[in-house]
């Protein structure tokens, strides 16, 4: 039977089969499921980290994303008792008004589960105010606006000044990225970070809720 | 092949209409020298040519929207022109982009919502993301690539052709007398059919009125001395596949699930995509055909998956257009930094245009500088919210690194829809004034 080491290297090297083949192995052999889904976020990590060093790409990741869908599927039924795992802390994402690109966005909301936080992803082509409505309702510290398109840089600017409106601007943290998103739209949108990629994404709300 | 592309590029010099007037006529032909000059590395050209890449920026330039453009042609022409005649680049993109949005209702298109369907009116078309194909469909794509698009693809993507997801093999009609050929035509009689068949020749009339415009428009604009860029365009089989048929994830996951079959899709569509740039360049008297690239930019795939997936076909493709006497203009959206080398190695001197667009252009042209011309990065944030001064100096700084010895040409990075005219105008103007070869 795979071991916990074996089951993250599978994950790690994307060997889909191998790692499906371990869960349902020590599955079988009743191990704690909360045992099996820490190894597949182990994994996890490494594919991350991977992604950060250049020797993963996006397909990688979807790859990934698509694996640990597999996994999780075959570990959930397990799960009888509803031990709380710890979050590091909330998000709410979404690609803005006007826009319904999501790939980026998925990935980012992949890899920011994937590293321990709750995320509370809205879609495609929201409204400022439904940013506003999921940030009262849970209280969220950390706020992803994702956009792909030129016109996502005036979705940003209104959802950030309806954010600002709400009065719940000295609460949240707000990060922005995207295809055509720099550090000079990231001024004129007035949110507090910009991410290049996923690996950025993680970085700042970690930095945010000062786990890192 | 060299005398096929000379005698393109002689039609593009010589449009089938007649001069404004005698200095319409050496405007003309002294931009299409320039771009000739500038992309075929055989001699400098006067100054660097600028062709600023734009989408739906003359419908805001004139206070009207994307919408407006598409539904009412009159809107169309004037506000495309005023943007030509007011601006006055070296080339136009034509006045074909904005498409006619009739066309897109009566076939219920569902690849991409637009202006006043699924978008506001004052934005563009979006690209909706699905798997139009199936995971398991790439047999019936590979055995045949026409009636699986007809049977199978073109139901999903128009709602209005629904019903020919039962149309009979065209194999069927084999040459035998009597009852055997008419039984493949009952397909045709059926009511639901007949409705599909009567929205085809609607959007057939909606279509062909509409180019009309679009083709009247164009020689209006090379009879005032400003030549149309494209000739024609075509994809990367790997995009063609991954763009609109598996969609991203589906095919980054085929890459690993089923990577026999991809590859094989890709050498199947690889003539095809060769004729459609080659047909379109040879109707309309123009070399260049214009190939966006999309899934091979640096982040998505890795360099060694470029290689055995992406490159390939696309080199095939290339090399196909070239031989046609066609002049291969790449449009390589996001960055490509990690790609020159492995591009350059391959193709032959003078024979390909690059468009980039977050790529290191110092490095693009000390990688692909002696094959290829270069041009686009004139970044869209700049555009939209910067100041005509930062974009004169980012041109110019293009323009020292980039434009030595020719090859180069000032371009967009990404197709310009909102951007400030003055912003537009100063990429134009410091071209015009810093590109001059002396």
């Amino acid at each position: 039977m795979g071991s916990s080491d074996d089951l993250v290297n599978a994950l790690a090297d994307l060997k889909e089969e191998e790692a499906l083949r371990i869960v349902e192995e020590r599955l079988n052999s009743g191990e704690d499921p909360f045992k099996i889904l820490e190894d597949v976020r182990r994994g996890m990590e490494v594919v991350g980290n991977r992604f950060a060093n250049n020797e993963y790409f996006i397909a990688d990741l979807l790859y990934a994303g698509e694996i640990l869908r597999s996994v999780t599927e075959k570990i959930k039924p397990k799960l009888v008792t509803t031990k709380e795992i710890k979050k590091l802390g909330k998000v709410v994402i979404g690609s803005v008004a006007g826009d319904i690109h999501d790939i980026g966005k998925n990935i980012v909301v992949f890899m920011l589960e994937a590293n321990g936080f709750e995320v509370y992803d809205l879609g495609v082509d929201i409204p400022p105010e439904k940013f506003v409505e999921k940030i009262k309702e849970t209280g969220a510290s950390i706020v992803g606006l994702s956009g792909f398109l030129t016109l996502a840089f005036e979705s940003m600017k209104k959802t950030v000044e309806a954010i600002e409106k709400a009065g719940l601007r000295g609460k949240v943290k707000i990060m922005i990225g995207g295809g055509q998103i720099t550090e000079e739209i990231r001024k004129y949108t007035g949110a507090d970070a910009y991410g290049k990629d996923a690996i950025e994404a993680v970085a700042l709300a970690k930095k945010w809720v000062g786990a890192s | 092949m060299e005398v096929k592309q000379e005698e393109l590029f002689n039609r593009w010099l010589s449009p089938p209409v007649e001069f404004a007037s005698e200095e319409a006529k050496s405007a003309y032909k002294a931009r299409v020298t320039r771009i000739k000059d500038a992309i075929q590395l055989r001699k400098t050209p006067d100054r660097v040519p600028v062709f600023p890449l734009i989408g739906f920026f003359p419908a805001y330039y004139s206070g009207l929207t994307p919408y407006d453009m598409m539904y009412d042609y009159g809107k169309l022409k004037m506000a495309f022109k005023k943007y030509v005649l007011d601006f006055e680049p070296d080339a136009h993109a034509g006045a074909i982009g904005p498409g006619p949005g009739r066309f897109f209702e009566i076939m219920d298109y569902k690849l991409y919502a637009w202006p006043g369907h699924g978008v506001a009116k004052e934005h563009s078309y979006q690209c909706i993301e699905g798997e139009y194909m199936k995971a398991d469909e790439y047999d019936m794509l590979i055995q045949d690539p026409s009636y699986y698009f007809l049977t199978a693809y073109f139901p999903r993507i128009f709602g209005a052709l629904e019903p020919f997801k039962k149309l009979p093999e065209p194999i069927h009609i084999l040459e035998m007398y009597g009852g055997f050929t008419p039984v493949n035509f009952i397909f045709f009689g059926m009511p639901d059919v007949q409705e599909a068949l009567k929205k085809l020749m609607e959007a057939g009339s909606i279509a062909l009125e509409w180019i009309g415009h679009v083709v009247a428009w164009d020689r209006e604009m090379a009879s005032l001395g400003f030549p149309n860029f494209f000739g024609g365009g075509t994809k990367a089989p790997f995009d063609t596949l991954g763009d609109t048929l598996r969609g991203t994830k589906g095919i980054m996951l085929d890459m690993f699930k089923r990577p026999e079959k991809l590859i094989q899709a890709m050498e199947v569509f690889t003539p095809l995509m060769i004729k459609m740039g080659a047909g379109a360049a040879k109707v309309n008297g123009n070399p260049i055909v214009f190939i966006p690239l999309h899934k091979g930019a640096d982040g998505f795939i890795s360099n060694k998956q470029f290689e055995e997936f992406y490159w390939p076909t696309l080199k095939k493709v290339i090399m196909g257009l070239i031989n046609e006497g066609c002049f291969p203009f790449l449009y390589a959206e996001g960055s490509y930094n990690s790609r020159l080398e492995i591009i350059s190695k391959d193709l032959p001197k003078g024979k390909t245009l690059w468009g980039f667009d977050q790529t290191d252009m110092k490095r693009a042209k000390e990688i692909l500088g002696n094959v290829a011309a270069i041009c686009g990065n004139v970044p869209s944030h700049l555009l939209a919210v910067g100041t005509p001064k930062d974009v004169r100096n980012y041109v110019k700084k293009l323009i020292d690194d980039c434009a030595g010895g020719g090859g180069f040409m000032v371009m967009n990075g990404a197709v310009i829809d909102e951007a400030k005219p003055e912003n537009v105008k100063a990429m134009i103007e410091a071209t015009k004034e810093y590109g001059v070869y002396k």
